[in-house]
């Protein structure tokens, strides 16, 4: 198999297979929280892959230091750090150089550092020992994946508002069970890809 | 000694993290397949929330304002670090199963909500008690989530028969099982409320 179509498995796996939020279970609480319009399901998206990328293409080089010095049990810790001042970072240089863009992104930027979707990728990408391209387009396919699920996800939630639903299956409770039910349409994709 | 009888209770019904502020969520799904990887779970989260509660309230008064933030994450991912190589050491099947969840504990939101809302303004003692009483509540959600879904996916309970091979959806331990049992006992949990406040009103 070669580089490139082991490549095209990744991102193909990475958005349907082993889909962020739908299978893995990661970035819940963003995937809850803002998915009540497609708007902002939209800027969140976009938030999450300029940072998802980002951010793991920086910490696969810091891992590279961290082996170097035989320093790997101390990964949690120097990842989670260096992903906060990444987020701080790129929030502090959008806001001089595209006023717009950190307009539209401004309130889900500081989110993101607690979303676990992003730690959660640089430690698998480490795991699956993947190469630097590699882990650029795992990350790129995560967070389209995640991107697609959140906007699905949003548009039902839209629909959704217009029905008439019991009293206390209302809000979180019905929220839950209709992620299910795209998780399971999403079980369809199991086995398309063997890496 | 009401006051700090509370400070314990509260965590695990009225303040419950899971059914009622909707907290940690990503563990709290992916990690509940089973009854005891649901206890494995929650008694790891249990012990960092504990450890940095008691730690974030000893040294909240030597850390500036305007790093608080950061400072708290290094404390959390200590602990975290420390659970992780000690669960790799002695309990190394958990370990394994938990996977990734286990160094995921760092951006649990309970751990960093609780440092922020509860530990950066309170005594050690009451912290201490603070940090218990979510952790309890939060590992008997998961108790209860686990069992849920392994009594309907498999049959068991903590891996004890109870219908065995009678009645199995294996669905309920695959991913679109957590999303939906946790909605359903979100629901319940609703109702319950919603009927006790019609019955206070009379």
């Amino acid at each position: 198999m070669g580089e490139g179509t082991k490549i095209f498995l990744i991102v193909l796996s990475a958005i349907l297979v082993n889909n962020f939020v739908l299978q893995r279970f990661l970035g819940i609480c963003p995937f809850l929280g803002v998915s009540k319009k497609i708007d902002t399901a939209v800027g969140m998206s976009i938030a999450v892959l300029f940072v998802m990328v980002l951010a793991s293409t920086i910490v696969w080089f810091i891992d590279r230091l961290l082996i170097t010095l035989n320093l790997a049990f101390l990964r949690t810790i120097v990842f989670i750090l260096v992903i906060a001042t990444l987020v701080q970072f790129v929030e502090i240089f959008l806001k001089k150089s595209s006023p717009s863009l950190y307009e539209a992104l401004g309130i889900y930027l500081p989110l993101i550092t607690t979303n676990c979707a992003i730690l959660g990728l640089a430690l698998l990408n480490v795991q699956m020992e993947y190469n630097l391209l590699e882990t650029v387009f795992n990350s790129l396919g995560a967070a389209l994946g995640f991107g697609l699920a959140l906007i699905i996800f949003a548009s039902i939630r839209e629909k959704l508002e217009l029905e008439e639903i019991p009293k206390s299956f209302q809000g979180l409770a019905n929220a839950l069970i209709t992620a299910g039910l795209v998780s399971m349409a999403f079980m369809g994709f199991q086995g398309l890809v063997k890496i | 000694m009401a006051g700090a009888f509370s400070d314990f209770t509260k965590g695990i019904i009225k303040e419950n993290p899971t059914y009622v502020q909707a907290l940690g969520m990503c563990p709290t799904l992916a990690t509940t397949t089973s009854a005891i990887n649901g206890l494995g779970m929650g008694v790891a989260t249990l012990a960092v929330l504990t450890m940095s509660n008691v730690t974030i309230s000893l040294v909240r008064k030597f850390i500036p304002e305007k790093v608080r933030i950061p400072a708290y994450i290094v404390i959390i991912a200590s602990f975290v670090t420390v659970v992780d190589l000690l669960m790799h050491g002695f309990t190394y099947d958990l370990w394994k199963t938990l996977g990734l969840f286990i160094p995921l504990i760092v951006v649990n939101c309970i751990i960093l909500g609780r440092a922020e809302a509860f530990a950066s303004k309170n005594n050690v003692f009451r912290s201490l008690l603070d940090g218990l009483g979510m952790g309890v509540g939060f590992t008997l959600s998961l108790i209860l989530l686990g069992s849920v879904r392994e009594l309907l996916g498999n049959g068991t309970v903590f891996g004890v028969k109870v219908w065995g091979d009678a009645f199995k959806l294996f669905m309920m331990i695959l991913p679109p099982g957590a999303y939906i049992v946790l909605g359903l006992l979100a629901g319940l949990f609703n109702f319950i409320g919603i009927k006790k406040n019609e019955k206070a009103k009379g």
